[in-house]
């Protein structure tokens, strides 16, 4: 299999609404990032949490191509993921702070963003600990005839669990709508991908008869354009597909891992950096292409700023949950 | 305790009874697991259900414990009620981080807004000549982590009742079936009833030592009492049915009443059920206590294959008889 090149078959009208939409979804989980490592360095936040900066046009690429009630599973690294799929910045910087008016109440935190409103079933922090739930998630649309479209989003870490294996074999067994997402970010925390990964990825899932493509992370129109390919074949009942995303993250592993030449190279970064931002990339296109202009750009840029500051200070100024809170939920009621 | 007069199925009847009346009453109701169709599984319990149900709902799967156990989470999340079936319980380690960090986790970690109405049923018990991974007791290991919710029928009538409350329960419920109980007969009532989770039921009422059964454990508990009856000593047979939630008020009521207590569970005893259950009774009852609480489960061992060495590795009559004799102060 090739990555699929080419631009997306979308309606001119659609397309530069889709288009900024998309540019302003980039931009925002790029600044929610930045503002999250300042929380960590200002002692803002309590424990840690993992940056998706880098990697925004996958996320944004392919909740495009879902509805609202479509799923997603994501994971330790999945503010990209929540957000892209409908989260509020307020509510995700309340969870992440331990507030009350986060998302889970402050039970979750930065791994385990979950909201049944924007069809989220939860953010994992066990590698490739989702991809059960997600396949499940595919059959119970299957069972109860709800045309929706699992996606499961996971790195290239998961790849070395067993349990990829046997949810694949039974997704095409029994013709799940069910979508595997890899994120090749190219580390499995600070150990590059090539030391951990024997053989051809994308033969993994043929092996099972899944179909699998892998796309340019980097350009959010390619991974929109295979997205909505794929998500359509699954809703047709044409069965599950692997995505394999080339991508890079960005800063560490979390965003404590500040030293990171051990395991790669300053250059490394630079060039993924200068050359390969998908946001920076993107609106150049935009640009060349007149979807918009600098102003139009800039004019994003600034209500991303202003709902930033304004989501962070609703979080900062939320209460706590109350210490008795704590044995609230352990089990629903009856 | 069940009404007198009605008809006896086998505890193996009375498992499918209830998934049955369960599937009938909720086309969300489904089942996966390995040989769980057509074979209706290796011990027959589920034997046409397939016929009634179509492979839609009594699905076969791939031998792949955690694989559907995870699609089992996932379907429970988005309108369904899956029951997922571990062929021996010896297998629910595979099953481990679908279990423990996700089905047990969800609501909570999701601040109460995702559910988890599953079931887990699986097998324990020992002497059934299988070897040293097909003949566990592992409800331990489950009844340890919050938002997990275990189940240990003794009877045909209280698996029944208690299966069809853990499939409409809201939460992850695991449903251990002793594997050499299946053939048990006794009466099932024709009409319907649940048994709420969490309720213990006294098996036998008696006056001068408590003993504290689990699962294939009463039925042993049941024939010790007798022996002690023909030497004068009355026993009483609590059954707490549910290791989680736990009843912990009938069990210390009973010790209160006898002053002594006996905890058997077909567990390994370090760090598992007896020690548990012990400790609540010697905490909620100390002052009424006149010996210590005595704790009886599985040798610590590997359970082995040649019949007189796994015998001997299980509480049996006669040996609760014994340690009962010797906490009553009767030679």
């Amino acid at each position: 299999m090739t990555a699929t090149t080419g631009t997306s078959k979308i309606h001119p009208a659609l397309d530069t609404k889709l288009l900024l939409h998309m540019y302003h979804q980039m931009a925002s989980i790029r600044a929610f990032e930045e503002q999250v490592n300042e929380l960590y360095t200002h002692a803002l936040m309590p424990g840690l949490a993992h940056s998706y900066a880098g990697q925004e046009a996958v996320a944004v690429g392919i909740c495009a191509a879902l509805t609202r009630d479509d799923y997603i599973t994501s994971t330790h690294r999945g503010h990209g993921h929540c957000l892209a799929k409908g989260a509020s910045l307020d509510r995700m910087f309340a969870e992440l702070l331990g507030k009350e008016a986060g998302y889970c109440k402050g039970k979750g935190g930065s791994m385990h963003i979950a909201d049944p409103d924007t069809g989220n079933l939860g953010a994992n922090a066990i590698v490739g600990g989702s991809l059960g739930i997600a396949t499940g998630a595919a059959f119970s649309s299957k069972y109860l005839d709800l045309g929706r479209v699992a996606v499961c989003f996971f790195g290239d870490g998961a790849l070395a669990q067993g349990l990829l294996y046997e949810e694949l074999n039974l997704a095409e067994l029994w013709k799940l709508p069910v979508l595997y997402i890899c994120e090749n970010n190219l580390y499995t925390e600070y150990t590059h991908y090539s030391e951990t990964t024997a053989g051809d990825i994308l033969h993994r899932a043929t092996a099972f008869g899944v179909h699998a493509e892998s796309v340019n992370g980097q350009n959010v129109r390619e991974v929109y354009a295979v997205a909505s390919r794929l998500v359509e074949r699954a809703r047709k009942g044409g069965g599950p597909a692997f995505l394999l995303c080339e991508t890079y993250r960005y800063g560490g592993h979390h965003v404590g891992d500040i030293n990171r030449t051990y395991y790669r190279s300053k250059q490394e970064e630079h060039l993924w950096l200068t050359e390969r931002d998908p946001i920076l990339n993107f609106a150049g296109q935009l640009i060349a292409e007149q979807v918009t202009d600098a102003a139009g750009l800039q004019e994003i840029e600034s209500s991303v700023k202003a709902e930033m500051a304004k989501a962070v200070e609703f979080a900062l100024n939320a209460p706590y949950p109350s210490p008795e809170k704590a044995e609230e939920d352990v089990y629903a009621a009856n | 305790m069940p009404p007198t007069e009605v008809r006896e199925l086998t505890f193996a009847q009375a498992v499918k009874e209830a998934i049955a009346e369960e599937m009938r009453r909720d086309a969300t109701v489904c089942i996966f697991g390995e040989d769980v169709a057509e074979a209706g599984t290796p011990f027959k319990v589920l034997s046409g259900l397939v016929e009634e149900f179509g492979t839609k709902r009594v699905i076969d799967t791939p031998i792949s414990e955690a694989g559907f156990t995870g699609l089992a989470v996932g379907a429970a999340m988005t309108g369904l009620r899956p029951i997922v079936d571990i062929m021996f319980g010896d297998f629910i380690t595979l099953t481990m981080d679908q279990m423990v960090n996700q089905a047990a986790k969800v609501h909570y970690m999701s601040g109460g807004k995702w559910n988890v109405p599953m079931v887990m049923r699986t097998t324990l018990g020992a002497t059934r000549r299988s070897g040293a991974q097909h003949s566990q007791s592992l409800h331990a290991w489950f009844s340890h982590v919050p938002g997990l919710k275990v189940v240990l029928p003794s009877t045909p009538y209280d698996a029944k009742g208690l299966l069809k409350s853990a499939i409409r329960d809201r939460n992850p419920v695991v449903f251990f079936e002793d594997k050499m109980m299946y053939k048990l007969r006794g009466p099932v009532p024709e009409e319907e009833y649940l048994i709420p989770l969490g309720v213990a039921d006294v098996k036998r009422v008696g006056s001068d030592i408590s003993l504290v059964a689990t699962s294939s454990m009463v039925q042993v508990a049941l024939a010790a009492a007798d022996l002690l009856q023909e030497i004068g000593i009355s026993a009483e047979v609590i059954d707490p049915r549910t290791t989680w939630p736990l009843d912990e008020k009938t069990l210390i009521e009973s010790a209160k009443k006898t002053s002594r207590a006996i905890v058997i569970d077909e567990g390994y005893g370090r760090y598992g059920v007896t020690a548990e259950l012990a400790s609540v009774i010697s905490e909620g009852a100390f002052y009424s206590l006149d010996g210590p609480v005595i704790r009886m489960g599985a040798m610590h061992v590997p359970i082995p294959f040649s019949p007189p060495l796994e015998d001997a590795t299980v509480p049996t009559d006669k040996t609760v008889f014994e340690v009962a004799r010797k906490l009553c102060g009767r030679s």
